[in-house]
C-alpha cells in the first residue's frame, strides 16, 4: 500500500518562555489512504504537536527537523502559497471544541461554505447546495435550515458534524481529528466516530484520530500509536491493543482503565520505577530500527520531554 | 428587531426625563440667585423685582416650574437667555453647527486613525506594534487642555501652520481651522481607542477559530477580515461609542481654548453668568446626544453579534 503521509524522525522543539522543550523526539509514522491511525497517550505526550506539525500550525518560533512527506511532497519545505493550497485542498481538520473552532458571529452556512467560496472560488449558491448535501451526509436533519442558523443554536454534537462537513467540503485526502470527540457526551462520541470512519472508508481518506479514550481508539482505528513524552513508544494494530500490547507504558495505560466487570480494591499507581521503565524500554512495533535507537539515545540523555 | 429598538428608545426617553429633572433641580442647588444677575448693579423697586420674578416664574413651586419647562421644551421652546436677551434656540442654532462639525471631524479621526492604527498594531510585527503602543501611552496621559495649549504654541504661534482660533468660513477652511482642536480633542481618546482595538484584535487572533481558519488554508485577507476584525468589532464599537460621548463633553474645554464659538463655549459662559435657560438647554442637548449615541451602539452590537441578539431575545 502506498502511503499518503510519511513522517520520519520528526523532532519539534518549542520555546515555553524560559527554555526549549523537546515536544517531539524522533517520531516516525505513516498513514495510508482509507486508514485510521489512532494516537493515544497522556496529555503533553505530543499527540497534538505531531498533528499540528503535519498541518504546519506550530508557532513560528518552533524548531522542526526530520521529514514530513505528503504524497511524496516535502511538507516542511512548502512556501506560503503551497502551504495554503496544501491546507485548503488536501487537509481537513477537526478540533476538540466545535464551539471554539467555529466563528460564532456568522451562520453555520457561512462557516461550512467558506472553504469552497474562498479557496475554490465556488459561487455562493453552488457552495450552499454542496454544503446542504454534506450536512445530509454527516447525518444532520433539515440541513437547509441548519445552514441558516448560528452556531450557538446547534447542539455540540450537531456543530461538530457541521465542522466535519466543512472539513470534507474541499475533498481533502488527509483528515486530522484532534480530540474531535472529547468534548461530546458518550453517545455523540460514538456517532462522530462512525461519521469519521464512514468518511475515511468511503472517500479513501487517511485519518489521524487523537483521543484519550482507549476503548474508542481500539474500536475505531486500524492502527494505534501510543505516545509518551514526545515519542511513539508502541505502534500496533488496533485489535491487538487489548491483549497484544507489549510496551510497559501501553500496559500501564490499559491498566489505568479498569474493566467494569472486575472488582478492584485499589487502582494501580505509577511509581518512579515505572516511569523509568517507560523511558528506557525500547519502542515496540516500529518498522525501522532507527527509531528505536533514536529513542534510546534520547532516553539516556534523560530530561527529554 | 423593531421591538428591541422600540424598547431601547423608551429607555432612552426615560433616561432623558430623569436627567431633565436632575438638570433642572441641580441649578437650584447651586449657590447664587438668577435674580441677582438679572438685577445686576441696578437698584430696582419691589414692584419691578416682583415683575421679574413673575416673568421668569421664580415664585412657582419647583415641580410646577419643571413641568412647565418640560412642556415648553417639548413644544420647541427652550426659553429665553437672561444674558443675551434672545431665544435659547436661536442662540444654539449657529453654534450647534460648529460643535457638530468639530465632533463629527473628531469621530472620523478616531475611527479612521484610532481604529486603523489599532488594527495595524494588532497585526503587525512586534517592533511597529511597540512603537504605536508607546505613542498611545503618552497620548492617553495628555489632557485636552494641555494638548490644546501646546498645539497652539507650537503649530499655530511657533510654526504658523494652522490658525490659532476661530471657526473659519466655508467647509474646507472650517476643517482647516478645526484641525488643531480635533487633534487636541482626540489625542487621549484616540490613543485609548488604539489600545482597546489592539487588545481586542489580539484576543480574537489568538482564538481557536482563527487557528481553524488558518488550518483551512483560507486567504490571509479572509482570516483578518472575517475572523479577526468582524469578531473584535464588538468591543471596539462600544468603546468608540463611549468615546463619542466623552468627545461631546470634552468639546467644552477645546472650544474654549481655541475660541470656537460652539455649544461648549456657550455653556461655560452661561454657567459663569447663571444663565439658567441656556445651561438647562445645553445640558439637555448633550444628554440627548449621549442617549442617541448609546442607542446607536446598542443597535450596532446587535447587528454585529448574533449572540447578543440571542441574549436580548430578538428574532433575527
Amino acid at each position: 500500500m502506498t502511503e499518503l503521509l510519511e513522517v520520519e524522525d520528526l523532532v519539534v522543539e518549542l520555546f515555553d518562555g524560559a527554555e526549549w522543550v523537546r515536544a517531539l523526539d524522533g517520531v516516525s509514522f505513516t498513514v495510508a489512504p482509507g486508514e485510521i491511525v489512532g494516537f493515544i497517550g497522556e496529555s503533553g505526550s505530543g499527540k497534538s504537536t505531531a498533528v499540528n506539525a503535519v498541518a504546519r500550525l506550530l508557532p513560528a518560533s518552533a524548531r522542526v527537523s526530520g521529514s514530513i512527506r505528503f504524497d511524496g511532497r516535502d511538507v516542511l519545505a512548502f512556501r506560503q502559497r503551497e502551504l495554503a493550497r496544501f491546507r485548503s485542498e488536501e487537509l481537513g481538520m477537526v478540533f476538540q471544541d466545535p464551539r471554539a473552532s467555529v466563528n460564532p458571529v456568522t451562520t453555520v452556512g457561512e462557516y461550512v461554505t467558506e472553504g469552497l467560496r474562498k479557496t475554490k472560488r465556488m459561487p455562493r449558491a453552488a457552495a450552499y447546495a454542496r454544503a446542504e448535501q454534506l450536512l445530509g451526509e454527516v447525518g444532520i436533519a433539515e440541513p437547509a435550515q441548519r445552514l441558516a442558523e448560528y452556531p450557538h443554536q446547534l447542539s455540540g454534537g450537531m456543530l461538530q458534524r457541521a465542522v466535519i462537513a466543512a472539513a470534507l467540503s474541499t475533498d481533502p485526502r488527509l483528515m486530522l481529528a484532534d480530540e474531535a470527540t472529547t468534548a461530546l457526551d458518550v453517545t455523540r462520541q460514538a456517532e462522530i466516530a462512525a461519521i469519521l470512519r464512514a468518511a475515511t472508508r468511503g472517500r479513501g481518506l487517511g485519518t489521524i484520530f487523537i483521543t484519550h479514550d482507549l476503548e474508542l481508539a481500539g474500536a475505531l482505528c486500524d492502527r494505534i500509536c501510543v505516545m509518551y513524552r514526545g515519542r511513539i513508544v508502541e505502534q500496533l494494530p488496533a485489535e491487538e491493543l487489548h491483549g497484544g500490547a507489549k510496551h510497559p507504558y501501553t500496559l500501564a495505560l490499559l491498566r489505568s482503565r479498569p474493566s467494569i466487570e472486575e472488582r478492584m480494591p485499589r487502582l494501580p499507581t505509577i511509581t518512579a520505577a515505572d516511569r523509568e521503565a517507560f523511558l528506557t524500554a525500547p519502542a515496540v512495533g516500529a518498522d525501522d530500527a532507527g527509531e528505536a535507537s533514536a529513542s534510546e539515545a534520547s532516553a539516556s540523555e534523560g530530561g527529554a520531554r | 428587531m423593531p421591538r428591541f429598538i422600540a424598547i431601547r428608545v423608551l429607555e432612552g426617553l426615560a433616561t432623558l426625563l430623569v436627567s431633565s429633572f436632575l438638570i433642572f433641580g441641580a441649578l437650584y442647588l447651586a449657590p447664587g440667585d438668577p435674580l441677582s444677575y438679572l438685577i445686576g448693579n441696578r437698584t430696582l423697586s419691589d414692584e419691578a423685582i416682583a415683575a421679574l420674578r413673575e416673568q421668569y416664574h421664580l415664585d412657582d413651586p419647583f415641580l410646577v416650574r419643571w413641568v412647565a419647562w418640560l412642556g415648553d421644551v417639548l413644544s420647541g421652546d427652550l426659553g429665553r437667555s437672561i444674558t443675551y436677551r434672545d431665544d435659547v434656540l436661536s442662540l444654539l442654532g449657529p453654534r450647534l453647527a460648529t460643535t457638530t462639525l468639530l465632533i463629527a471631524y473628531a469621530l472620523v479621526v478616531i475611527v479612521v486613525i484610532g481604529v486603523g492604527l489599532g488594527i495595524v498594531a494588532a497585526l503587525s510585527r512586534r517592533a511597529l506594534s511597540d512603537v504605536i503602543l508607546a505613542g498611545t501611552s503618552i497620548g492617553v496621559a495628555i489632557p485636552s487642555f494641555v494638548a490644546a495649549s501646546t498645539l497652539i504654541s507650537v503649530f499655530a504661534v511657533g510654526l504658523g501652520w494652522f490658525p490659532a482660533f476661530g471657526p473659519g468660513d466655508g467647509f474646507l477652511d472650517r476643517l482647516y481651522h478645526l484641525t488643531l482642536p480635533v487633534i487636541a480633542l482626540t489625542l487621549a481618546s484616540g490613543s485609548y481607542v488604539i489600545r482597546v482595538t489592539r487588545a481586542a484584535l489580539r484576543e480574537e487572533a489568538a482564538r481557536d477559530q482563527v487557528k481553524a481558519a488558518v488550518a483551512r488554508g483560507l486567504p490571509r485577507g479572509t482570516i483578518i477580515g472575517r475572523h479577526i476584525l468582524r469578531n473584535g468589532l464588538t468591543p471596539v464599537a462600544t468603546v468608540v461609542g463611549l468615546t463619542l460621548t466623552s468627545l461631546i463633553v470634552g468639546s467644552v474645554v477645546v472650544e474654549r481654548a481655541f475660541a470656537l464659538d460652539g455649544i461648549g463655549a456657550l455653556l461655560t459662559e452661561a454657567v459663569a453668568k447663571k444663565d439658567f435657560g441656556v445651561v438647562q438647554a445645553i445640558c439637555l442637548l448633550l444628554i440627548t446626544a449621549v442617549v442617541i449615541v448609546v442607542l446607536i451602539v446598542d443597535v450596532i452590537q446587535v447587528v454585529i453579534d448574533p449572540r447578543v441578539r440571542e441574549r436580548q431575545g430578538i428574532a433575527a
